[in-house]
């Protein structure tokens, strides 16, 4: 594997320690995985001082029928300098029962509502997050759409509704 | 389980709970089915006269699942979706959908794909601050504006539907290239639509820009600082009018966009005013990118080699020799198509509405095993609750205006 | 029969009569929600122009409206909302579910898309297309126009079998009362006091 070239790579084997085997890349991508412990710690430093000012995404991806896969759910944070224009991807991993992960909102405000969806649609769980609730589905929905194991036609809860005949109204 | 139309009356206690003391203010309930919203979203206000004091938004009225629908479809199918997520500018979706499976795939596409990709590109972010500049004068009286605009909409319609055969949706890119082959007489409908799109944008120019009414409107309302702006992951127009100087034409140059000139136009009002500007002047620089790109089209084939097994042969050799027929089969049948690594990637373009990225893990299969889309709107509207309060109730439009909220990109 | 008519005089029945100025005045209400409520938008503007056939005063008020556009996909958390908003149209009423997320789910077969709209409120007309080009829509309202000059009565007797409420509720000749009460009470004044 060839070196990455990053500005992040030094700053966090300097902080963190971490070596080589957590660093990957894939055309101009560079990701880097995180322990779900250690992972609000490795935005706040990426943060504060490797200037990775702006959160561009937050995403969750299910992965119970992805080959080779070890853990349920990944959780990638995209983050840009927006100075240099660096890019840099935070992977972590986390599992069945009651995924949870550090709410990055003190970060950055901008988390605020992808932490939302992601929890909407996965049920990962943000501690510290000001206002975790639903954001795209119903309040009394009561499933994960996006999870691997929801059928993409649903449950039959989109034709649960009275119907209005032209002998009513 | 039946759904019921959400409580207000829990939202209302939960903003009572907070003011209980404060008796004189009242909450007013904006949407979802509401003129100025132009799409479906909701608002609970709380008002203090007709001061806005709080605003908790309510959305997903019109979440159709388009990320669960990607797991379904495979890379060129699902175009059709994308196309139908922000619906003010379908192809510049399209083009960023098909960006990140290039990326993802490793393919380069051919030189007059890139052109005429840039063309559509440029003519969508036209489409789409055409309409959200007219429906935001509209939405504060002006209504000539909308009607001058919406007549240049009607010209790009046409440029694409001679371009692919639909005027709305065209779903018109491929993996590595697009549908068919750009004609002459496309290229004479936008030589002459850049011909006659600068004297209606001086027109709508002389009726707004200056008009004592508008700028009163405008100036000064919804001010979002370029420390929050950056904060909260604006990008796009509503991030450039705030002073960030970030385009990724610019910083992550992609398509043709290189070999072209243009600016990126910033300011540092960052209130509604500054925002119009933004979009009136980038309309300008949108003209001059797609003059300079029409007239410098390279020839050359606009697919990428079809040895490649990642496009579609071309239907002439498809209905006339085997090879192609077989070639075509192999292409489109489930289980067959193209390889792909099981990787994941993000690519990101910058679309009218601000980046609009794609987070694609594959699975080595022929559909994508997850496709996020980064959507702008969703980013840009999540601002709206914390740059609201200390408003009048009718600077909400112009706030919502402004920041160009487009529901099904909201809710996917 | 040999009845002489003067000029400009012509016969017809009532209903017919009440019809053609029914069908000729409708007022949509563009119950738009995604990409269709674009072309509906394309539809009332400078190139399609559908003030030609009387039905450009579009009004976002249930209450004004006596044709329902539903442009664009309905979902779970919208149907509630679309229904009430059907109820509060006053009679006689119709509905044009305009695209094919409206009429069918188009192609979002998803959990969240309700698959058509008529499973849940009645519909008239079903214009098909993704979205369906504005000349799709003209034609339907003509359509819809033909279909109000065949079917309907002066009196709207078809709609008496309606059984929900619709439309504002009736006039409360008490209520009033005791607001008059109260005002000649507290000598503000009334109502013709």
């Amino acid at each position: 594997m060839t070196e990455i070239q990053h500005s992040a790579v030094l700053l966090l084997s300097e902080q963190f320690g971490f070596d080589a085997s957590a660093w990957s890349r894939n055309r101009d991508n560079v990701r880097v995985r995180v322990d779900s412990e250690r992972v609000f710690e490795v935005l706040k430093c990426l943060k504060t001082l490797g200037g990775f000012d702006m959160l561009v995404d937050i995403t969750g991806v299910d992965e119970l029928e992805y080959p080779n896969a070890t853990d349920r759910f990944r959780v990638v944070y995209c983050l840009l300098n927006t100075s240099t224009g660096e890019r840099l991807i935070v992977l972590t991993y986390v599992n069945d029962p009651q995924p949870t992960l550090p709410s990055a909102y003190p970060l950055w405000k901008g988390a605020d509502w992808m932490e939302r969806e992601v929890f909407d649609m996965f049920g990962i769980t943000f501690t510290g997050h000001p206002d975790l609730r639903r954001i795209l589905m119903p309040e009394e929905f009561t499933e994960y759409p996006l999870r691997k194991d929801y059928p993409l036609r649903g449950r039959g809860e989109r034709h649960n509704f009275p119907v209005i005949t032209r002998a009513e109204s | 389980m039946p759904f019921e139309v959400s409580d207000l009356s829990a939202d209302v206690d939960a903003a009572a709970g907070e003011y209980a003391d404060k008796e004189y203010l009242w909450t007013l309930n904006f949407g979802p089915q509401h003129p100025a919203t132009h799409t479906t979203l909701r608002l609970i206000l709380t008002l203090d006269g007709e001061k806005v004091v709080k605003a908790v938004p309510d959305i997903g009225y019109l979440h159709s699942g388009f990320e669960k629908l990607a797991e379904d479809l495979d890379y060129n199918q699902y175009v059709t979706i994308v196309d139908r997520m922000n619906y003010l500018s379908p192809l510049a979706n399209e083009i960023a959908w098909h960006h990140a499976v290039e990326k993802l795939l490793g393919i380069e596409i051919t030189p007059r794909c890139k052109y005429v990709r840039t063309i559509i590109a440029e003519l969508m972010r036209l489409h789409d601050h055409l309409l959200n500049t007219g429906t935001s004068a509209l939405d504060l009286g002006a209504f000539t504006a909308f009607l001058y605009f919406f007549q240049q909409r009607e010209l790009i319609y046409d440029i694409s539907e001679c371009a692919s055969g639909q005027r709305f949706h065209s779903s018109y890119t491929r993996v590595g290239g697009v549908l068919f082959d750009v004609t002459n007489e496309w290229v004479e409908k936008v030589r002459s639509f850049c011909r006659g799109f600068r004297a209606v944008h001086t027109e709508v120019d002389g009726l707004l820009t200056r008009n004592r009414i508008f700028i009163d409107r405008t100036k000064g309302v919804g001010v979002l600082s370029k420390e929050d702006a950056i904060n909260f992951s604006c990008t796009g127009p509503v991030a450039r009018a705030s002073g960030v100087v970030r385009d990724l034409r610019k910083d992550e140059p992609y398509l043709a966009y290189p070999d072209l000139d243009f600016k990126v136009i910033c300011t540092t009002g960052g209130d509604c005013y500054a925002r119009y500007l933004v979009r009136m002047h980038e309309m300008l620089e949108s003209i001059k990118l797609i003059e300079q790109a029409v007239e410098n089209i390279p020839s050359g084939p606009i697919n990428v080699d079809p040895e490649g097994k990642a496009v579609l042969p071309n239907k002439s050799n498809v209905y006339q020799s085997i090879e192609g027929l077989i070639h075509h089969f192999e292409v489109i049948m489930p289980n067959r198509g193209f390889a792909t690594p099981t990787e994941s990637i993000y690519a990101a373009t910058e679309s009218p509405n601000g980046e609009l990225g794609f987070y694609i893990t594959a699975d080595s299969s022929s559909k994508p095993y997850r496709a996020r889309c980064r959507p702008p709107s969703y980013i840009h509207f999540a601002v709206f609750p914390h740059i609201i309060p200390g408003h009048m109730l009718s600077d909400v439009v112009a706030v919502l205006g402004s920041l160009n909220i487009i529901a099904a990109e909201l809710d996917r | 029969m040999a009845v002489g008519l003067p000029e400009n005089v012509f016969m017809t029945t009532v209903n017919a009569a009440a019809s053609w100025c029914r069908k000729n005045s409708l007022w949509p209400m563009p119950f738009a929600t995604a990409c269709c409520g674009i072309e509906l938008m394309a539809t009332a503007s400078s190139r399609y122009d559908l003030a030609r056939f009387g039905a450009e005063v579009m009004r976002f008020s249930p209450r004004q409206c006596d044709l329902m556009i539903v442009a664009g996909r309905v979902v779970m958390k919208m149907m509630p909302v679309l229904q009430r908003i059907w109820l509060q149209m006053p009679e006689p009423k119709w509905c044009i579910s305009m695209g094919a997320c409206a009429c069918s789910g188009g192609v979002f077969d998803t959990y969240a898309v309700v698959q058509g709209v008529d499973r849940f409120i009645p519909v008239d007309m079903y214009v098909p297309g993704c979205p369906p080009r504005p000349e799709q829509l003209i034609q339907a309202i003509m359509d819809l126009q033909n279909k109000i000059q065949q079917t309907g009565t002066l009196n709207g007797t078809e709609f008496d079998t309606r059984t929900q409420p619709t439309g504002p509720q009736p006039f409360d000749r008490e209520e009033m009362w005791r607001i008059e009460d109260a005002a000649l009470q507290s000598k503000v004044g009334g109502f013709g006091v």
